[in-house]
């Protein structure tokens, strides 16, 4: 049997945090994982992150994940791979399989970041080689750099099937709808709206009738839904794709806290542990961090390790009681400000009208993916100007403001409140210069110039694909549904290491356009 | 499909490239990726048979945890090829129930 302060089950965002947390104070510390790699999803995570910079903001997935390795490795944290962990038992003792061997271990602590797992949903057809997870998709793409289709569809339109939605386009895929059963889209409406303006259809209300064909997904017929999900007679519609990709919704690897005897709960967060502030279970000396105690996402899963990590230390005598909490309050700051907003955990399936400010919400965004031209006037980050000035298209209370920092002249304001929308401050002249286009996380920062020439416009966008158009291209505007509405020129393309791989377009385009136009296709192009 | 360049992602590292064989037929990959993504990109999807309904089956999760891309490796089956890595002169073999045998029906 081997002995430690503190066994972490997991190498994911939240295990390895924990472990950084732990090991900084003097515990000694073994971490274990089932896969070949450590940091579980977060090298998937192409995207950059929402929050603000105490969590690690505008930062994409797969550099945090980096880090977070960095700073393990320094601590001499040692993490053993492809081991399985089979049982949690009394005083704590585990046993894990590594290799052929069963192997035993005891810790004084112990800390389950075991995360969780991909929900799936049947329907005719679902066995077919090319239905796969989301996930899975991420996982061809952004780490072996294999395209898990050509033609997409994709079922499920919370965050998950959003940006993976966006990656497919990112990977060359196309995507010819995203469909969910549920009459609003449920992730962020910033994420809908990238992908609608590539010119993906949204299907709320929609179902997966079949999956076609006799060796391989060939085609899917999806179909409309009444209020209790009963599908409405002749509204069925086919797509003919080759992938179906599933995104609905994941649950908390939550096995061995029950087998350890934690008392467990059944939440719309998953079944998971009781849990104190602290993420300590029934069990003194048992933690749950990330996932495995409500789905949420990487961002607070990390926070959630560091206190765990804390609390353990204080638990084995490492830390006193005040010190514990001295960091252990910061953290919990951290997460509260996470976890505010229209998408906060507390209002998980609540229909909400109203921002925190008062402004009705555009449904448009809701049902379509995109804000309808109707909305654009009533919020505060989309205001006309003289001269170049940003538009922010950012219009659901979420956790994020880099562009506030971002912005060297203080344009744009948002306040200590992140889930706060942002103000433009008139007073501060913007310089163009597109620090906050590429630092939005939600790619909802545009500028705009009015006065660009006589008759004509200029519109900044950001853009994720290749290949790059160049100075000089011409080809399509397309307005947020993705539709094509004029020619436009590109009259600028800028490309820094700032940007972190978002390209600044810079198109002309007719002045009446101004308000419509907010992508651009080069000729031959097609993303759907 | 490989993915040449991605606009985040870059191009991918210099891997080596090795053969195997699949179903008597010889492929290559690169060496230490999933057995699964070399197929998938050889336009490989079906990896296995079920037994009762004689089903084809592939990559469902791409992570070890759902057994639907199992396959026969090296004579030992059920061997889930999305965790496990390529080597040189591998014989991958689609399997039907549990053996690289089609039972006759």
């Amino acid at each position: 049997m081997n002995r430690f302060d503190l066994i972490i089950i997991g190498a994911g965002p939240a295990g390895l945090s924990a472990a950084i947390s732990a090991a900084k104070n003097g515990l000694s510390v073994i971490v274990f994982d089932e896969n070949s790699k450590p940091g579980g999803q977060l090298f998937k995570q192409i995207h950059k992150f929402f929050g603000s910079k105490e969590h690690k903001a505008k930062i994409r997935g797969f550099r945090i994940g980096e880090e977070l390795l960095k700073e393990a490795e320094d601590l001499k944290v040692t993490v053993v791979l492809n081991a399985i962990v089979t049982g949690l038992y009394q005083d704590k003792e585990i046993t894990v399989k590594i290799g052929e061997e069963i192997c035993h271990y005891k810790g004084d602590a112990v800390i389950v970041a075991t995360g969780a797992t991909e929900n799936m949903v049947p329907f005719e057809g679902w066995t077919l080689p090319g239905v796969i997870g989301a996930g899975a998709s991420q996982t061809m793409m952004n780490l072996h750099h294999i395209k898990p289709g050509n033609r997409v569809l994709m079922l499920g339109t919370g965050n998950v099937g959003l940006v993976v939605s966006f990656q497919l386009l990112q990977a060359g895929c196309q995507v010819a709808a995203l469909v969910d059963a549920a009459p609003k889209i449920g992730g962020y409406g910033v994420h809908a709206a990238k992908v609608a303006r590539c010119g993906v259809p949204f299907y709320l209300s929609h179902t997966i009738l079949k999956a076609e064909g006799e060796d391989r997904v060939r085609g899917v017929v999806i179909g409309e839904v009444d209020s209790s999900f009963q599908l409405i007679p002749g509204t069925e519609k086919h797509f003919s794709v080759d992938t179906i990709c599933l995104a609905v919704g994941l649950s908390p690897m939550s096995q061995l806290l029950h087998m350890a005897g934690c008392k467990m709960q059944d939440t719309p967060l998953g079944y998971v542990p009781v849990i104190d502030e602290n993420g300590e279970t029934s069990i003194p000396g048992i933690y749950a961090a990330g996932d495995v105690s409500g789905i949420e996402e990487a961002s607070s899963a990390m926070i959630e390790g560091r206190i765990a990590g804390t609390k353990a230390a204080q638990y084995l005598g490492f830390l006193t009681e005040e010190r514990a909490k001295e960091t252990t309050a910061e953290l919990e700051l951290a997460l509260d400000r996470l976890r505010k907003g229209m998408f906060a955990p507390e209002n998980r399936g609540k229909k909400i009208a109203l921002t925190d400010e008062g402004i009705p919400v555009s449904e448009s965004l809701l049902t379509n993916g995109y804000l309808d031209e109707t909305d654009l006037d009533r919020f505060p980050g989309i205001a006309k100007g003289k001269g170049i000035h940003p538009v922010m298209e950012c219009t659901q209370n979420i956790p994020c403001n880099p562009c506030q920092e971002a912005c060297p002249r203080k344009c744009i304001k948002i306040g200590d409140t992140i889930t706060s929308l942002p103000v433009i401050d008139k007073e501060n002249i913007c310089s163009g210069c597109g620090m906050c286009v590429a630092s939005c996380s939600g790619q909802a920062i545009f500028l705009l110039n009015e006065d660009y020439e006589p008759g004509y416009a200029s519109v900044t966008l950001p853009y994720e694909f290749l290949p790059i158009p160049l100075k000089g291209d011409t080809g399509s505007a397309l307005d947020r549904s993705g539709k094509e509405v004029c020619q436009a020129e590109i009259i600028e393309v800028k490309t820094l290491k700032a940007f972190d791989h978002t390209t600044l377009l810079t198109m002309k385009i007719p002045l009446d356009m101004a308000m419509k136009a907010r992508f651009y296709k080069s000729r031959g192009d097609s993303h759907e | 499909m490989r993915i040449e360049e991605h606009p985040i992602l870059g191009k991918p590292e210099e891997r080596k490239v090795i053969s195997f064989i699949y179903d008597g037929t010889p492929l290559s990959g690169y060496e230490g990726e999933p057995i699964a993504m070399a197929l998938e990109a050889a336009g490989i999807m079906i990896h296995r048979y079920t037994r009762k309904y004689h089903k084809p089956r592939g990559v469902f999760c791409a992570i070890g945890r759902c057994t639907d891309c199992v396959m026969v490796v090296d004579g030992i089956p059920n061997v889930r090829t999305c965790i496990t890595p390529l080597k040189e002169g591998m014989v991958v073999q689609t399997q039907y129930g549990v053996s690289a045998q089609e039972e006759s029906t």
